[in-house]
Parts: C-alpha cells; structure tokens; sequence
C-alpha cells in the first residue's frame, strides 16, 4: 500500500451531551479517492471541521504528510496542502470569480506584504486564476461578480477556488448537492481526471458518483465508522444495509440494489 | 510608469463620469480656497478649509480599516489625540522641530495601534466595538491626569511645528501643505487598496473564514493594517495640534471619534473620496447651520438620521457608477 | 472598615442605576439587534422630565411618575418614527443614526430648557443620615435609591419570567426569527421593548438627578460604562445584566476610592499623582477586557447567540 498522506487516530468529539465523533480512525494512501458516505446527522462535516482546523477534537491525533497537524490553526493546514470546499458555497460575494480564484492563488503565491502594485495586474496571480476558470468551465463568466453566478456556478467556483491552492489532497464536502445534471458530469469527469495525483476525501450523497469515483468507502454513522473497505465490500455489508435500508428514503434503497 | 498611467486611464473610465467630474470638480475648488481668501478678504476660509483637509486625513485613515478593512473601530480619535499630544508635549519640552515631532507622533500612534489591535482583533463585531472603545477611553483619562501638560483644560502650543523651509504660522502655507498631504494619504490609500495587502483586508471583510480556509493568516495582515491606519491618523493629529494651537483630551472623546465614523459613513466608505466629502458634508454642514440658527445640531442630527435609513452608501452611493475599490 | 463599606454601599447604588440602563440597551440590542447611541438621551430627558414635573406638581413622586410616563411616550414615538426604520441595517448605520439623534437631543433639550441644567430638589428629610450599622451613617435617599431600583428589577424579572409578554421577549432575545414566524405582532413588541428600555432609563435619570445631575450631555458619560455593562454580562441577558452591572458599580467605586491611596503607597509622589485617576477611570475597562479574554461572549449570554 502506498504510504498514507492522511492519518486519523482515534479522533473524538462532543458537543455537550452528543457524541459528534466517536473514536475513528482512517489511514489515506497518496493518490486514494476516498469516499465518506452516512446518513444525514452521522458527523461527516464535523470530521471535516477536525481536519482543517476548524474544530478541535476532544482526543486523537491527525497526521498529514507524516507530520503532527492536530494543534495547528486552519491558515497553516491550507498552506501544508490540505485544501476544503464548503458544503454551502463559501465566496467572496463583492469580487469577481475571478478575484475569487486569484486570492486562493495569491495565499500560496509567497507573502501578501506588498502594498503597492496592484495585484489585479499581476500575471503570476491573474493567469493560474484564468487557467483555473478554463478547467472549472467557467472562464466566460470570470469577470463577473459572485452575486450575479448561479447556485451551480457559484458550487463550481467553489471547487476551482481549493483546486486554485494546489493542493497535496482536497476535502469535498457534498460538492455534487444543488448541481444539475451536466455540471454533475462535469464535475465527476474533473474528479476522475485529478485521482491519483491529488488525495481526495469526497463526502456525498449521490450514491451513483460515490460507486463511480471511489476508490475505497468508508461508512459513518453516529459519529463512528462502521464499515470501510471496496465499493463492493461495502455494498454487500449486512451493517451497512441496515443503516441505509433504516431510511425512509426509497430512492437510496433504490440506488444501494441497483 | 506606464502602469499608473494605464490606472488612471482605467479609473476614469470605470468610475462613471459623475463621480469623477465632482472628485476633479472637488479638488481645484479646495486648490483655490487660499486664493479665494485672499480676493474675497475672509481668511476664515483657510482657517476652516484646513480643518476640513486634516479631518479628512483621519477620516481617512479609519475608512481603510472600516470601509475595506471592515474594523468598524470606536477609538480612532485617540491616535488624534496621541498625535497632538506628542507635538505639544514635545514643544513644551523646547523641541519645536517638526522634523522631529511629527515623526514622533506618528511613531507614537503606530505603536498604540499596534499595541491595542494586537489585543483587540481578537475580537469581533459589537465586542470589537467596545473594546476599541474602552482603550480609547484610557488615551482619554490618561491625557486628562497630565497635569504638567493641561490635564483636563488642555495645552496651548504657542510656536507651530518648525520646518527650515516652511514656515506652518502663514495660514496659506499651512493650508497647501496639508492638501498635499491629503493627496498624498488618498494616492497612497488607493495603492494599498489595491495591492496584495489590501486584498488580503478586503477579502477578510468579505469572508474571513474562507480567507483562513484558502491559507491566510488573517490576523496579522488586519494588525498591520489597524497600524498602518492609527500612524496615519497621528500624522493628522499633529497637523490639528499645528492648526488650533491647542490640545486637549476632548480631542479624545468618543464623540470625536463618531464624529469621524460619521464622516467616512457619510462620505461612501468603498469610495477613495469618500471620507474627503463626508468630512466636507459634515463640517460645512456643522458651520452653515451655526450661521443660520442657534441651534445647528436640531437640523445635523435629523440629516445624519436621514442619511443613515435612505441613502444606501453615503454620498458616494448618490454618485452612482461603478463602485472601484 | 466602615469606609469600606460605606463605598460598598455606594457602589450598588451606581450599580442598580446602570442595570437600569443596561437592561434597557441588552433587550433593545438582543431583540431588534439595534446598537442604540440615544439611550444616554432618554436618561437626560428622564432627569429633565422629573425636574419640570416635579416643579409643577410640588411633588417629588408624582413629578417622577410623570416622567417615566413622558419618557415612555417619546421612547415609543421615537421607535415608531425613526428607530424601526434601522431595523436589519449595518451597525454603522444604526450607529450614524443614533448618534443624529443624540445631537438633537441634547440640542431640543437646550431649547426648551435653556444651557443651564436643573436641578431636583428633595425633601430634606430624604438626605438625613441613617445609622445602618453602628457608627455607619448613610444618606436616606441613597438607600432608597437602592432599594426602588430592586423593587423595579424585581418587577422587571416577574414580567420576564411571568408574563406572556416577558416569555415573547425572552424568546425574541435567543431566536427573533422564530418569534416573527410564530404570528406575534412583531412590530408591537418591538415598540413596546423600546418603550420599555426607554422608561428604564427616564427612570434611572430621575433617580440619580437629586444626587448627582440634570444637564445637557449627561448621558453621554453615563453610556459608556452601560455597554461596558452589557458586554459583560451577555449581550440579551437581563440576568447578566444584573450581575454584571453591580460588579461594574462595585468595582468602579472601590476603584475609584482606594486606588490613589495604594498607588501613593506605592509609587512616588508624581507617579501616584499622575496615574490614579486614569487608573480609576480605566477600571471598568480593564475588567471588560479581562472578562473578554476569559468568556467572548459574556458571562450569561443569551441562548442561541
């Protein structure tokens, strides 16, 4: 197995009186498209808020490229190269897309102490923004302001924005929810393009793009990880099924036996 | 070079054509106060014009922390205070040199700002507020123990900051120093603005979690900032102690410092000219009512009110056009 | 010993008239979210009120009911015309807007009753001493000042805690949405907790005239250390205002008394001269910071916040 650039020990939250995260443990090899998947509630995004910084577990530790990040504040895990898109979109309303992608390049693009130049004419913050747009599909609409993108675009800036970062390995947090059918397919074609190269730990419902992506899934609920392991494995996994096939929700049991 | 002349170009055409024919319109009326002065024999009018260029310095100054950077900031006056205080303290002491004073001020405001945001940005909203409020007041009740330099009925400077070249007691002179320093403040907000720094404020007023999220240290950038705005309004400062040749704790007072919330508010805050008109609007308004009534505040009060529900964007929104950071 | 307390009693005596205030200012920030700069007003026109009325009537108490009545009436009128228009703007425009406000105040205020400042006489029976403890004597007035203003917060907790409109306003104070969806005449009870805020501080106004001030810009200084007030207790909490308001009072007095003579104790002649009466003033503030450090949010803030 190749060696993990994502390492979960034990990590354990409560939020009062509920158990958000109860002891899980993950290892991610380089390169894995890991696929979190639970129902609704189950503490998926609160793991995510452990990873980045955002929410400091009660214990366990968490270890990105064989170094210790469970202490360091979200800033520096962005610059070690752990990068997230936010369940809900998560911009910058009164800039442009494009302003929107070139900040996430200029927070990797050295110091920002620089007062003078105009950094909308910088060609080493404008262009790798421009190149970002293109593969987001969206450089037609670069110079737009955010308040005028659609709910799918704004989702695709969103994603261009971490990939902007040039990140080791990439958080998804449901990044497939809102999108109509063609930017699904956009959006799954990039993803299956950039595995490999980057780690990616995706969250989602859509159970079609989970099977189609993933390389190995791993299964919350309550806070605790139940199952991990193939796609297969996990399809046909009695505790798996009960978890699922306990919700209302016909088209999931629809989509799980199909 | 060509890169400013390029910016202007851009500037002039992004703006919409209202906004910049009164920016021009504004600023060879206050280039001809002095001669006007002068001709009509009312030197009041540079007395006055004076104070409206240096407020519109410390307007200035907190509209970068307040309009782009979002620190809505309750203590600016202090850094007023601070630097008058320094001009007067130092000139009491027999050090008239302005090369010295004014220095000195804005050394002073500087490391106050730096020290108090160093505090203070740990906090947010209504609790940033307060806080820069309560460490306002301290400058205040501190400057009002200093027995040996007023205390609470203030200090009277008696000579003006001395420069070799410029002699700050001729009014004229006075004056078209403190434009140039204005122009100069304005040119190098615009710049900051605009640069990487000012991305960096601007983004963190936007969304600041998404800034951290995209690997910025907010914190740092928003204290540089807060100084960089307290070192200017210290610079304004000591021009104040040089135009009233007096200073005084009240200088320090909340109040002073709505007062100076109320002209960048009134102004536009996401315009570069803003604070410069909102400090205008309100003085001339505060002075023109005086003539009119004995009571001006019965009238200024309902204005600002009325500013404050229907006029989205102060009197930059008016302008219409397109709003260039 | 008896210094001691004697400054103790003084100080919860500041103490309930700032509650008065910050009670007022947390509702009216924790319901309608509004930073009001014009409550300072309301307490000017409470003390200003008392005078006039009390002048006419020949009655202290009739002259203070009058007052809080008047107060009560202009703190409606004033949200129902100008306040309820700022409702959902930034807090710099609320800030722009009450602080026009404030100007006119403190300028109709001139007008009407000249540059003078009043003054409000009590019986002199009111400020004869009282022997509290043996060898403690303390003014009769400043008793009852104490113990009104528990009688009105007491009042005040029974209409919070008891009542239908206390259970609106508490729930509006955590979650003002939920209150709006729930079919409550939003509009009423926001006049109506303005109103509110606004007798408290017409009431703590006239409390405080016969001992301390009626002039014009009176409330200005007295604002401050009211929001100081309310950031510490919890923005929304009457109960945190409570706590935190005689801690403020407390504080600041004893502050105010016994820190010249511990500086002077310690620190040379001109130091002690220098920095005791900044240091005393800064009190309040150092324990705002202080409490900010440890608790961001206050000590009691309300739910949901």
């Amino acid at each position: 197995m190749a060696e993990a650039i994502l390492e979960i020990e034990g990590l354990t939250k409560r939020f009062g009186g509920v158990l958000a995260s109860d002891g899980i443990s993950l290892a991610l090899p380089r390169g894995e498209l890991h696929a979190l998947i639970g129902p609704n509630g189950a503490g998926k995004t609160t793991l995510i808020g452990q990873l980045t910084g955002e929410i400091a577990p009660d214990e366990g530790r968490i270890r990105f490229d064989a170094r210790d990040v469970t202490a360091l504040p979200v800033y520096r895990r962005s610059q070690l190269g752990l990068a997230r898109s936010f369940q809900i979109a998560s911009l910058f309303p009164e800039f442009t897309a494009l302003d929107n992608v070139a900040l996430a390049v200029q927070a990797h693009a050295g110091h920002s102490f620089r007062f003078w130049r105009d950094a909308r004419r910088e060609p080493r913050l404008r262009e790798p923004a421009h190149d970002a747009l293109m593969r987001a599909g969206l450089a037609a609409r670069a110079d737009v302001a955010v308040t005028e993108l659609s709910h799918g675009e704004r989702r695709q800036l969103e994603i261009a924005m971490a990939l902007a970062t040039r990140p080791r390995m990439l958080l998804l947090d449901e990044p497939m929810a809102g999108m109509g059918p063609e930017e699904s397919t956009r959006l799954l074609e990039m993803l299956r393009q950039l595995k490999g190269g980057i780690t990616i730990l995706l969250v989602e419902h859509d159970m079609d793009a989970v099977f189609a992506l993933a390389d190995r899934i791993s299964v919350l609920v309550y806070g605790r990880i139940i199952a991990s392991g193939a796609p297969a494995a996990i399809r046909a996994d009695a505790a798996v099924r009960e978890a699922y096939l306990g919700e209302p929700d016909e088209v999931r049991q629809e989509t799980w036996n199909g | 070079m060509s890169e400013w002349r390029r910016a202007c170009r851009e500037s002039w055409r992004d703006s919409g054509s209202p906004r910049v024919v009164v920016n021009a319109a504004l600023l060879i009326v206050l280039a001809l106060v002095p001669v006007y002065a002068a001709v009509a024999g009312d030197p009041f009018a540079t007395i006055l014009f004076s104070r409206i260029l240096i407020m519109a310095i410390a307007a200035l100054s907190l509209n970068l922390i307040m309009g782009f950077g979002g620190m809505v900031s309750f203590g600016h006056a202090a850094y007023l205070g601070i630097g008058g205080y320094v001009v007067g303290i130092l000139a009491k002491e027999g050090i008239g040199s302005g090369f010295v004073q004014w220095p000195v001020a804005v050394a002073a405001s500087a490391a106050y700002a730096l020290a108090v945001g160093a505090l203070c940005l740990r906090t947010r909203g209504v609790y940033f507020i307060m806080i820069t409020l309560a460490f306002a007041q301290m400058a205040y009740y501190v400057a009002s123990g200093l027995d040996r330099y007023g205390g609470d009925d203030g200090l009277t400077i008696y000579h003006r900051s001395q420069f070799d070249a410029l002699d700050l007691n001729n009014a004229t002179v006075f004056y078209y120093l403190c434009f140039g320093l204005l122009l100069a403040s304005i040119c190098l907000v615009w710049r900051i603005v605009n640069s990487r720094f000012g991305l960096v404020i601007q983004g963190a007023r936007s969304n600041e979690p998404r800034m951290r999220a995209i690997g910025f240290p907010t914190f740092r950038y928003k204290l540089v900032c807060f100084t960089i705005a307290g070192a200017l309004c210290g610079l304004a400062g000591a021009l104040l102690a040089n135009q009233t040749n007096f200073i005084s704790p009240a200088l320090m007072h909340w109040t002073r410092s709505g007062d100076l919330i109320v002209m960048a508010v009134l102004g536009g805050m996401h315009a570069m000219f803003g604070p410069l008109i909102g400090a205008m609007a309100f003085l001339l308004l505060e002075q023109g009512l005086s003539h009119v009534t004995d009571y001006p505040d019965l009238i200024l009060g309902p204005v600002l009110l009325f500013v404050a529900i229907y006029v989205n964007g102060g009197i930059d929104g008016l302008l219409g056009g397109a709003r260039r950071g | 010993m008896l210094y001691l307390t004697e400054q103790l009693l003084n100080g919860i005596q500041l103490g309930m008239l700032l509650f008065l205030l910050a009670a007022g200012l947390t509702l009216i920030f924790g319901i309608m979210d509004l930073v009001n700069l014009a409550h300072g007003s309301l307490y000017m026109l409470g003390a200003y009120f008392a005078a006039t009325f009390a002048a006419w009537t020949d009655s202290f108490v009739f002259g203070a009911i009058l007052a809080v009545a008047a107060t009560l009436v202009v703190g409606m009128v004033l949200e129902m015309i100008a306040i309820r228009r700022l409702y959902g703007r930034s807090h710099l425009d609320h800030v722009l807007g009450t602080f026009g406000l404030l100007l006119f105040f403190n300028e109709l205020v001139r007008l009407i009753w000249g540059p003078a400042g009043m003054t409000l006489s009590l019986p002199s029976e009111m400020f004869a001493a009282v022997q509290i403890l043996p060898g403690l004597y303390y003014p009769a007035y400043r008793l009852v000042i104490i113990a009104v203003t528990l009688a009105v917060a007491l009042l005040l907790y029974v209409l919070v805690m008891r009542t239908r409109l206390g259970m609106l306003i508490r729930a509006g104070a955590s979650n003002r949405e939920m209150v709006g969806a729930l079919g409550v005449n939003i509009k009423l009870l926001y006049t109506l907790v303005f109103g509110l805020g606004a007798a408290l501080a017409g009431f703590a106004g006239l409390m405080q005239a016969p001992i301390l001030t009626v002039q014009i810009g009176m409330g200005e200084n007295i604002l401050i250390p009211a929001f100081v007030v309310v950031v510490i207790g919890g923005i929304g909490s009457i109960r945190g205002a409570f706590v935190a308001a005689l801690l403020v009072g407390v504080i600041d007095t004893i502050g105010r008394a016994f820190l010249p003579d511990l500086l002077h104790h310690y620190l040379s002649e001109n130091a002690a001269e220098t920095l005791a009466p900044a240091l005393s003033s800064m009190s309040i503030y150092l324990l705002m910071a202080a409490v900010l450090v440890v608790r961001p949010e206050g000590l009691f803030p309300a739910a949901g916040r």
